[in-house]
Formats: structure tokens, sequence, C-alpha cells
């Protein structure tokens, strides 16, 4: 009923499907229409964690130890609540650096070290090698299991017979073709797979589903519900254990440290941080899956231990091993379809994890292993290529059949002899190892890469020597000898005891002592050694990711000139001409009109991506490949950079405040001055009116004085000096009510009576009021006025004192006897023209705007003539001023002077 | 013999009080009405005393003070600066210019008699 031709098609359309929900994700991704974009499908994506260890080992576990199974879904149920301070973190910092695997942000972080990329990659890969044996060895040994349906019957080992032969080669083989299929078709710049997420999705359904079916058949049909189930265990003895707490070899310490390795293993084993961090699409989606991921992991973890306990009740003679109960008891109750699910199932569980974990791992041996060498190697044979996508793909495929089939050897001559668990147990307590350099890291600025080269290759050998050698010791491959005496035979150095260290199991004792030599190595090896500007700028960047927005630091790394067009070559040797060119139009917005020389921005930028397919520390290479000019030495990284950007941040705010600052004391500077010269102009405008006032003041003091003085004095004299002060008392008078004509027009407190008037009738007015001037100096004035009356609206008054003061001006630079003023009214152009013109001496051209000004007069140069106010003229510029009119003169020295009035007509 | 004193300023009848005020003192006066006609005079004959106005067309008093202190022949001429500029300032620069004394119009005609005298005195 279930031959092997059912078993294999069934598979393979099982395997087919994946494939088609993986294209139709990746069409989808492609048009621009993502399905995985929501928080159900990511949530479900990280039940990649639960592999075949989940659904065969955990019941193993189970039968053997009880609730031992728990803390590796404790963990990461701990690590979900830490989700939205940590995972959020990475995820930022992975999206702005577009980060494409754990080697790569580890790299990143401490300075782009090409040798710590390489380094994390070399641990991920010979860590990773029991969990992906694993794989392999639960999908072959739940094939043979289920061939011969109806008899339950352990397999024989297959590890002695020749490979040719062993079905966990075959299964090693399709895999590594589904895997080519699945994640190599193309690079993409973000290395970003939507089809691999849909279909790990789909698994994680896939085996819940099959898991908890036969948990449900397990419980109610096998037996008649967990009441009944857990009686009939109490009832053994050597069950009731099992249901017990105290149990787990090493005691809740034991615990602890086990819930410690997944926590870690969850988020640093390269696939978790390919589907948890990589291939999120949404920083929101983390929040959901804080609680729905813990969900799922109590959901699968339900039918564990009934699971456990009925195959321990079913198969009570022990032949059947525990952690093929799952497949087991639905063949021993005569269910082919549920023993084929359950089959399903665990496939579902072992080829998502192969598969997605070996796509990652080659992405990583490719870009931070191989590509570093070939770059070292012959940077110029790469330069010369013109696509090296096809290159890429290459080294991938290779790398993932590379990746498996090694898994497969150590299946073959280590994994045998271990449970799933503890070959699982190994590779976790491997990827623990990126806990501190990334998790400080994020937090503590100072760590660097030298502290982080230290602390994980230590970390590494101690993993190595008190995990990884003794269980190849186990296998026979090397002496046991050093297992039980000790290196060298040093007890000390025994690899379950390292330095007397007894107490704990093999797991924790080892993570006791790798996270000490880790955690130490990065903290001393940082605070001993000083980063290089690099360094400093990506500690800065990872640790300040949510302070800072935008992320320029790095991008004023490149000093160098290059050619855009090589940059863009560059780019489309990885990623393809289009692609390139679609990146460049995007980030300088044009059609394909690039600059001629790339900006540091522009470098950064196609740095970023092609870090994006060929990972950070190998983007650096080449570009650095191609950039004339060195990268800036730390020095001068410093004066930009100094400690971090905070510095800047704040050193910025710091200079913007200073500059409104700066702007606002010279507003308030100028300002002052402005008082200032307003002020000085007062005083001086109030101490020249003082002496105006004084110098009329000062004869009339005298003459008086004099007189009083000499009450004998003749009379015609006595006459003449009483004319004097009658005279200077007049000019006091005059001055006075100037000043404060003068003061009220410059205060505005002036009343203008603004009417119609009659220009022509105004005109004469002051001419009468001024004849007796002309009559004094025998002066003769010519009035050409028309005939007609001239209407314009004005103040009568001021402007009639205007036209007064410009004719008793022209009267007083007359010569004696021989004054000659013409005074004229006429239109021209859309104003009205008064001129007074006289034949006096004349004004020098430099006088001509000076003479308008409060006082000048008193300091002009015309010596011995009639002595004003020197505040006639500025109070008629005023006024004329305010009937939107002009006045100006017209002179030259010698030909006397004209005065201009022009006043708009209405 | 009588004492010179040269009259210097702008306004005509200033200069007409003091030269009868001087006149009746019993000096001998002469006027100029601005400071260069003012230097002329001096040229042609060293006054022993003037009457110097500070605020003057061409050449201010100031200048006229710093020009006749500037020749060693005229050192010992007297000279009181009259100024209807009030402040301490102006006399303070006045005296700093190596003006005698100093005057702010408007002035008592007694006391303008009584300076000059004192000066002259003084002067031996």
């Amino acid at each position: 009923m279930l031959s092997d031709g059912v078993i294999i098609a069934s598979a393979l359309a099982y395997m087919g499907v994946l494939f088609g929900i993986a294209y139709y994700g990746d069409q989808r991704a492609d048009a621009g229409r993502s399905i995985i974009a929501n928080p159900y499908i990511y949530t479900l994506s990280l039940a990649i964690y639960c592999t075949a260890w989940t659904f065969y080992g955990s019941v193993g576990l189970a039968a053997k130890s009880g609730v031992d199974f728990l803390p590796i879904y404790l963990g990461p149920t701990l690590m979900a609540v830490l989700f939205w301070f940590v995972l959020r973190r990475i995820v930022r910092i992975t999206k702005v650096h577009r980060i494409t695997s754990i080697a790569d942000f580890v790299a990143s972080r401490y300075g782009k070290s090409s040798l710590l990329a390489g380094m994390v990659t070399v641990i991920v890969v010979l860590g990773i090698l029991p969990y992906i044996s694993i794989q392999l060895k639960a999908i072959a040994t739940s094939f043979s299991l289920l061939r011969q349906y109806p008899v339950v019957a352990m397999p024989t080992s297959s590890v002695h017979q020749p490979f040719w032969t062993d079905t966990t080669f075959f299964v090693a083989l399709v895999l590594i073709a589904f895997a080519i299929l699945f994640g190599t078709r193309h690079i993409d710049i973000t290395e970003r797979h939507e089809g691999m997420v849909a279909a790990v999705a789909f698994e994680s359904l896939f085996k819940l589903v099959a898991f908890v079916l036969v948990g449900v058949v397990v419980t109610f049909v096998m037996f008649g519900g967990p009441g009944d189930l857990f009686q009939q265990a109490a009832a053994r003895p050597e069950l009731t254990a099992l249901m017990r707490f105290e149990v787990v070899p090493g005691g809740y310490g034991g615990w602890l440290s086990l819930m410690f390795l997944a926590m870690m293993a969850f988020l640093f084993l390269p696939r978790q941080f390919q589907v948890l961090v990589v291939e999120n699409v949404n920083e929101a989606h983390i929040r959901k899956a804080t609680w729905l991921f813990p969900l799922y992991l109590f959901v699968i973890n339900l039918f564990v231990l009934p699971i456990a306990l009925g195959g321990r009740l079913v198969f009570a003679d022990g032949r059947v091993d525990a952690d093929t109960f799952v497949l087991a008891l639905p063949m021993a109750e005569r269910m082919p379809a549920l023993a084929l699910l359950a089959f399903l199932g665990g496939l579902s569980a072992a080829t998502s994890m192969i598969m997605f974990e070996t796509l990652t791992l080659s992405t990583m041996v490719c870009n931070d292993v191989v590509m570093p060498i070939l770059l070292r190697a012959n940077p110029r044979w790469l330069a010369g290529r013109s696509d090296l996508s096809g290159l890429l793909l290459g080294i991938r495929r290779v790398g993932i059949a590379a990746l498996i089939l090694l898994g497969y050897l150590y299946f073959r001559f280590i994994g045998e002899s271990y449970a799933l668990v503890a070959s699982g147990l190994i590779s976790f307590a491997a990827a623990a190892q990126f806990a501190p350099p990334i998790l400080i890291g994020l937090y503590w600025q100072r760590a660097n890469r030298r502290g982080a080269l230290i602390g994980l290759s230590g970390g590494f050998l101690v993993w190595a020597y008190t995990l990884l050698l003794p269980a190849m010791a186990r296998s026979g491959w090397i002496g046991a000898d050093f297992v039980d005496r000790g290196l060298f035979g040093l007890e000390l150095l025994r690899p379950y005891a390292l330095f007397g260290l007894q107490t704990l199991d093999p797991y924790m004792h080892s993570v006791f002592w790798s996270m000490l030599v880790n955690i130490g190595g990065l903290v001393f090896g940082s605070v001993l050694s000083r980063p290089n500007a690099i360094e400093q700028v990506q500690g800065s960047q990872f640790v300040n990711v949510f302070e800072r927005e935008r992320h320029d630091g790095d991008a004023l790394l490149w000093r160098g000139v290059v050619d855009t067009v090589q940059l863009h070559d560059l780019l489309a040797r990885f990623i393809g001409p289009q692609r390139a060119s679609e990146a460049f139009n995007r980030y300088l917005d044009s059609d394909g009109n690039y600059p001629l020389q790339a900006d540091p921005r522009l470098i950064h930028y196609t740095e970023r991506l092609l870090a994006g397919a060929i990972g950070a520390a190998s983007a650096r290479v080449m570009i650095s490949s191609i950039v004339m000019g060195e990268v800036l030495s730390i020095e001068e990284v410093m004066t930009i950079l100094d400690e971090s950007t905070q510095v800047i941040e704040y050193s910025r705010r710091l200079e913007q405040q200073s500059r409104q600052l700066e702007a606002a004391s010279a507003e308030l500077r100028e300002a002052n001055n402005r008082l200032r010269e307003l002020d000085r102009l007062k005083d001086e405008f109030i101490s020249t009116v003082t002496h105006e006032l004084r110098t009329p003041l000062t004869s009339i003091r005298a003459f008086s004085e004099i007189l009083l003085a000499n009450p004998d004095m003749e009379v015609e004299q006595r006459g003449r000096f009483l004319g004097i002060i009658v005279k200077e008392s007049e000019r006091l008078t005059r001055l006075i009510n100037q000043v404060l004509d003068m003061a009220k027009i410059d205060s505005g407190r002036i009343d203008w009576r603004v009417e119609e008037i009659d220009l022509r009738a105004l005109i004469q007015d002051a001419i009468n009021s001024t004849s007796q001037l002309f009559r004094d100096k025998a002066a003769t004035l010519r009035e050409e006025l028309g005939d007609q009356p001239v209407t314009i609206a004005g103040d009568h008054d001021r402007l009639t004192q205007v036209i007064i003061n410009l004719l008793s001006n022209a009267v007083k630079f007359c010569p004696e006897q021989a004054g000659e003023v013409v005074i004229r009214l006429e239109p021209v152009a859309d104003r009205w023209r008064i001129e007074v013109r006289d034949n006096g001496p004349g004004i020098a051209q430099d006088q001509h705007k000076l003479i308008f000004e409060k006082f000048h007069q008193v300091s002009n140069s015309l010596v011995g003539k009639p002595k004003g106010t020197g505040l006639g003229l500025p109070i008629s510029q005023k006024i004329v001023e305010h009937h939107n009119g002009r006045i100006w003169v017209e002179s030259e020295i010698g030909q006397g002077a004209a005065f201009i009035v022009a006043l708009p007509m209405r | 013999m009588a004492n010179k004193i040269l009259v210097v300023d702008d306004e005509p009848n200033i200069v007409l009080s003091l030269e009868f005020l001087m006149k009746q003192a019993g000096f001998q006066v002469r006027t100029a009405s601005d400071g260069e006609v003012a230097l002329t005079a001096i040229a042609a004959e060293p006054p022993d005393l003037m009457l110097l106005d500070v605020m003057m067309p061409r050449k201010n008093g100031y200048e006229v003070c710093q020009a006749v202190r500037a020749n060693p022949d005229w050192k010992d001429i007297r000279i009181i600066m009259l100024t209807a500029k009030g402040r301490e300032v102006e006399r303070e620069k006045g005296l700093a210019l190596g003006a005698d004394d100093y005057i702010t119009k408007p002035f008592s005609t007694q006391e303008v008699v009584e300076r000059v005298r004192e000066l002259l005195a003084g002067a031996g």
C-alpha cells in the first residue's frame, strides 16, 4: 500500500507544491505585490526554527527525560518578549546598511572587516554541519521506516553500506537539486527571497497541522483522551518520572543554559537571522510576531508529551527509537494516510531547514570567503569581467551542494552515534558565539574589531574543543584519550571539565567557558585597542541607529574621485546592467544623464547596493579598487565625526544656536547703532539749535548792556544799537518758530489742512507779503504767472510759507540796487512748475543738495552774506514733499540761482 | 602804548559790540570776519590778544588757534575763545589747543572786558 513509489511520488509532489508556492511568491514580488507582507506569514516563516529536531526529536527527548524538551522552546518565547527592543534594532540596522547575512552584519558592525566576515562564515559552516546532518538523518530514517509499512522495524544503520546504496545520500542529492532550484534562480540586490519565505511559511503550517493531527489521533483515538493516557502512564513507574520536573540532568542550571542556548540560536542561526531580519519587510510585523510566534510554539509542543507517553506505552519493549514515535505510532495503528502525512510533515520540517540554511550559508561563503579571496588574488581579472552575476550564482550553487554533502559526511562519520537533540545543541552552541559581538555591539559603541576577533575566535576554539572534538572522538574518528584524561594528559584540560569544572553537563559547560572567553575577549580586546575610523563610524551608526535617521556618516569616508560610468559598470557587473541603470536613475533622478564624476554620496550608495549582492566587506574592497585616492585617515575622520554622531548632532545644534544668537546680536547691534546715530543726530541738532539761538541773543545782550552802561551815548549810535537789538530779536523769534515747525514736521505732529487752493492767487499773496523786502533792496520782481487760476489740492498756509521763503532768499542774495528776481508758474508735463530765479552769486554744484540740510547754511562758504536760520529750505522741502512734489535748485557760481518747485496737478 | 586786540567773528553785530567794548576799554582794535582773514591780519601785525569765535566759515576758531600756536613768533599772543556751543568738551578742546581762556556766548560785557584785562596784565 505504501510502496516506495507512492512515498517518493508524494514527497516529490509535495516538493513540487512548495516550488510552485515559491515561484508564485517570486512572481508576485517582482510585480510589486508581495504575498509575504503580512505579520502572519512573517510569524509562520519564523517557525523554520522548528525542524525535524522538533518534529521527531522533541518526542524522543520527552520519552527519555520528560519536560526536558521545553527549554528549547522557552528560549525563543523569552526572546520574543525582547523582540521589540533587540530584533527591531537589528532589523533597522540591516535595512539601513543593506546587510545580507549574519556574517555581513558582524563584519559591518566592526568596520566592514572581511576577516571577521570570513571567520563568522567558517564558524557557521562548521557549527551548522551537525544540524544539517540530523535533518538528513531524520528524512532517511523516516523514509526507511515508512517503506516497511505496516511493519514497524527500526532500519539498520546505513553508514556501513557504500554511499551509493545509502538512502540518505539520495535524499541529499534531491535536496541539493531543490535548494539550487529554489534559491539561486537570480541574484537579488537585497538578497531577499520572497518565494522561499512563502514556501517556508507554508511548510511551517503543514508541519504544525501534521504534528497536531498525529497528536490528536494518539491522544483521542489510540487512547481515550489525555486523562486516560496520563492515567495509564502513571501506572507505569518508569514513566511517572517523565511527568515531573526534577529529571533535568543539570537541574535548573541546566534549564537556564538550554534556554540561553535556544534564545541565542533563535536569533543567530543563519537561517533564523535570514527570516527574522533580512526577510523582514515591515518592522511592524515584529510586534505581532511577539505573541503569535510563542503561540505557535505552544501549539506544536502541546502534544509532545502525549505522543511520547503513548509511544512508551505502545512500544513498551523499547525496540522502537523514541525519535521515530511520531511516525511509528500511526504505522502501528495501521493508519497509512496519517503515517504518510507525518512523514511529509517531518520532511517538510527538514527540507525547509536544509534549503534555507544552505542557501544563506552559500551566500555567506560566496560573499565572505570566496569573493574576498578572488578579489585579493586577482582583482584585475575580476574587474575585467563584464557580468559577474553568473559567476556569483555559480559559486553559490557549488556552495549549496558542498554544504549538503558535508552535512551528509558528518552524518555518515559522526552523526549516527548521536541523538537528534544532541547534534542540534552542538549547532546551537556554535550559533551562540555570535551573541556577544552582535548584542554587545548593538549597545556598546566602544566594542571594536579587534575585540570581536579575539572574542569570537576564542569562543569558537573553546566550543570546538569542548563540544565538536569530543563528538568526533566519540565516533571514533580521533582518539578519545583527551576526552577522559585531558589534552596532553592534563586533567585541567579535559574538554567536559575544563579547569576542574565538573558539575555541569557538557552543553552548559561549553556555554559557560565559551561565553566567558568570548565576552572577555570582546571587552578586553576593545578596551585595550584603538578602533580605526571606519570602525568608529560603523559602531556609532549601529548603536545610534534610531537616533540618527540620516546615515551619511560613512559617505564621508570616500574622498576619492571616480568616474560615474565606471561606478555604474562595476555595479552592473554584479547585479546586471538593467538593475544598475534603474538604481542610478532613481538615485540621480535622471534618465541616464549622469554627472561625469561621482560624489561621495553616490559612491556610498553604490557601495550599499553592491553590499546587497556581495556583502559589505567585499563591496568595500571592490569600490576601493576603482576609487582613486585614499580613504580618509583616522585623524581626518575624527575631525569630522569626533567620538560619536551624537556629538555631531549636538555640535550642529550648538552651531545653529550660536548662529541664531549671532544673528540676533547683530540685529541688536545694528538697532543700537541706529539708536545711537539718532541720538547723535538729535544731540547735534540740539547743539546746533542752541548755537543758533545763542548767536542773536549774544548781540541782544551785549548791546543792551552797552546801552545800559552808557546812558549818555549819542542819539544816532543809540538808535543804531537799538535797531540791531530789534533785528536780532526778530531773528530769534523767526528761528524759534522755524525750529518748532521743523520739530513738528519731523515728528509728524503737524496738522495739514488740505483743501482746494488757487496756486496763482497763493503766489500773489506771497509776493505781496515780501514786497517790503524788495523795496528795501530796490530789487525788481518779474511775475510770469499766466492769467488763469490754477487749482490744486494742498495746505494753503504751508505752501505760502514755501514761496515766501524762496522769494526772501532770492532777494536776500541779490546784489544791492541791481537785484532781479523772476517768479514763473507754468505747466510742465503733469506738474505745475514754480520757478524763482535770482541774479545773485549762484550756488556751487556740490552745495545743491547740502543747502536742503538743516543748518547747513551756518557753515557754508558764503562770507559776508546775510544770515538766515538754516531751516527755511529744509522746511520748504518737507512741505513740498508732503504734497508729493519736488524742490531743487539749478545754479552755477556767478550765474544766479533758480529754485524750482514742481507740484502734481490734481 | 595801548594793547592791540583782534576780534574775529562771522556775526557782524557781535563783532560790532566787541569792537565798541574794547575801544571803550582803551585798546587798539582790529576785526576779521573769518579764520583766513584773521590769519592774514595776524601775519600783517600780531596782536597782543585775540577774541576768537569758534564756528566760522573757511577756517574755524580751533584751526586758527592751532595755526597761531604752531608759530613760535606768535607765542605771546593771548587767545580767548568765544563760542555759542556751551558744552564742556568744547571748552576743553579750546584750552587743549592752546587757548588762554574761554567765554561762552551770550557773554556779560563786563566779564569780557575784565578777562581781557586780566590776561594782558598777567602777560606783563
